[in-house]
């Protein structure tokens, strides 16, 4: 959905070609996860059909001469967008604390589930670490985001490490 | 990362360490190995003895029984002053605060090691200024502990652990009174010098961001460690 919005938004700045657009995206938001061209010019006649951009013909025929400019529409769109909060995700019932339960349940060790769960993590996070240690401020970013949300899961399993004997009483039969 | 690290003969290794204060017991059966050049995080939740653990490694607490060996010498074995003059020379430590002397300015307590070491005044300052340079503070020189940031002071310390090129620095929560940003700052610096000269760290942290600096971890639950294996 936000690819959507992320090419409107980049359209803000004046009419492009698809390819110079996936070229922006990737730069500055693809650094995992660059943009295929399909993708490019499905979401681009989604929105288009949407009234959210018009094309600037070109001579030449084919996608790739289609010049793509933001409409009045896209522009409130975009607004929009960027300035309503992202819903906090819960994480309520995650699948963790499933197998942590079912494992106090059946009699295995629910420590080993949180170690090895524990490990798996900081592994991402040094990772993670190393590429904010040796790349730029929007690496630092990027990664800085990851790492805090990472750091909240493992005070989770920390927590339910230090609690197991209680919930080992409430869920065994 | 180094591929050298966690090959070969451990550094340090504790062995079946126990360590009571009174009714407490701290340390129950800890065994623990690192190796050269090796960042090892010690986590675990508080009072689960990581910080005894870390002060029986550095030769700072005896254990009850058990054993430290640092290469093939018993730290137990050693003289007070062997034990001394291996904490001075092949050990540095970093703690949470309050580890500069307030009467010496920032220069002073980075030369002080080298002082204690024999080197002469200007030499060690030299070296000092080196140091305090490479951490990014060099015109805190002059500025006595009191009048730095809680970050800054904190990074003229890495300066005064590294200042002697250790094999081992013992960081005890090096950023728990920092901020995160200052907290990531003065872990960037000190892993970065670290790494240079090529010390083991061995980093006690209840914080997995700062615990992400590391190579592995060890994890010291009700005085025992679950140690993961080293890097191949």
């Amino acid at each position: 959905m936000s690819v959507g919005f992320a090419l409107l938004g980049l359209l803000e700045n004046g009419p492009r070609h698809g390819y110079d657009l996936k070229r922006s995206y990737d730069e500055a938001f693809g650094r995992d996860r660059a943009l295929h061209y399909g993708q490019v010019y499905s979401t681009m006649a989604r929105l288009l059909k949407n009234g959210l951009v018009e094309v600037e013909s070109e001579p030449g025929d084919g996608p790739e001469r289609k010049k793509y400019a933001i409409t009045h529409a896209g522009m409130t769109d975009v607004a929009e967008w960027i300035s309503r909060p992202e819903k906090p995700e819960p994480y309520l019932q995650s699948t963790l604390y499933t197998k942590v339960v079912l494992a106090l349940m059946t009699g295995r060790d629910a420590t080993e589930v949180l170690d090895a769960q524990r490990a798996e993590h900081l592994r991402l996070m040094r990772v993670l670490t190393r590429r904010k240690t040796d790349g730029d401020l929007a690496d630092e970013l990027i990664c800085d985001h990851a790492l805090f949300h990472l750091e909240a899961d493992l005070r989770w399993l920390e927590l339910t490490a230090a609690r197991l004997d209680r919930l080992a009483a409430r869920v065994r039969p | 990362m180094t591929t050298t690290v966690g090959r070969g003969t451990p550094l340090l290794t504790a062995d079946d360490v126990h360590l009571s204060f009174g009714e407490t017991t701290a340390l129950r059966g800890a065994s623990l190995h690192v190796y050269a050049g090796e960042v090892l995080a010690l986590m675990g939740p508080s009072g689960s003895g990581k910080s005894t653990l870390l002060h029986c490694l550095a030769g700072i607490l005896t254990p009850g029984s058990g054993s430290i060996r640092y290469g093939d010498r018993d730290l137990a074995r050693m003289s007070d002053t062997e034990r001394s003059t291996l904490r001075r020379g092949a050990f540095g430590f970093v703690f949470q605060f309050g580890q500069l002397v307030p009467e010496l300015t920032c220069l002073e307590n980075v030369a002080l090691p080298l002082r204690l070491a024999g080197a002469g005044r200007r030499e060690a300052q030299r070296r000092a200024a080196t140091w305090l340079d490479r951490l990014e503070v060099a015109d805190l020189a002059g500025k006595r502990p009191g009048q730095v940031s809680g970050g800054q002071g904190q990074r003229v310390a890495v300066a005064r652990a590294l200042v002697t090129e250790p094999a081992v620095i013992f960081a005890d929560e090096p950023t728990g009174a920092l901020d995160s940003l200052n907290g990531e700052l003065v872990m960037k610096l000190f892993i970065a010098a670290a790494r240079d000269t090529g010390a083991a760290v061995v980093l006690v942290t209840h914080e997995p961001r700062v615990a992400a600096y590391s190579d592995r971890e060890a994890v010291v639950r009700d005085g025992r460690v679950r140690e993961q294996e080293p890097a191949r």
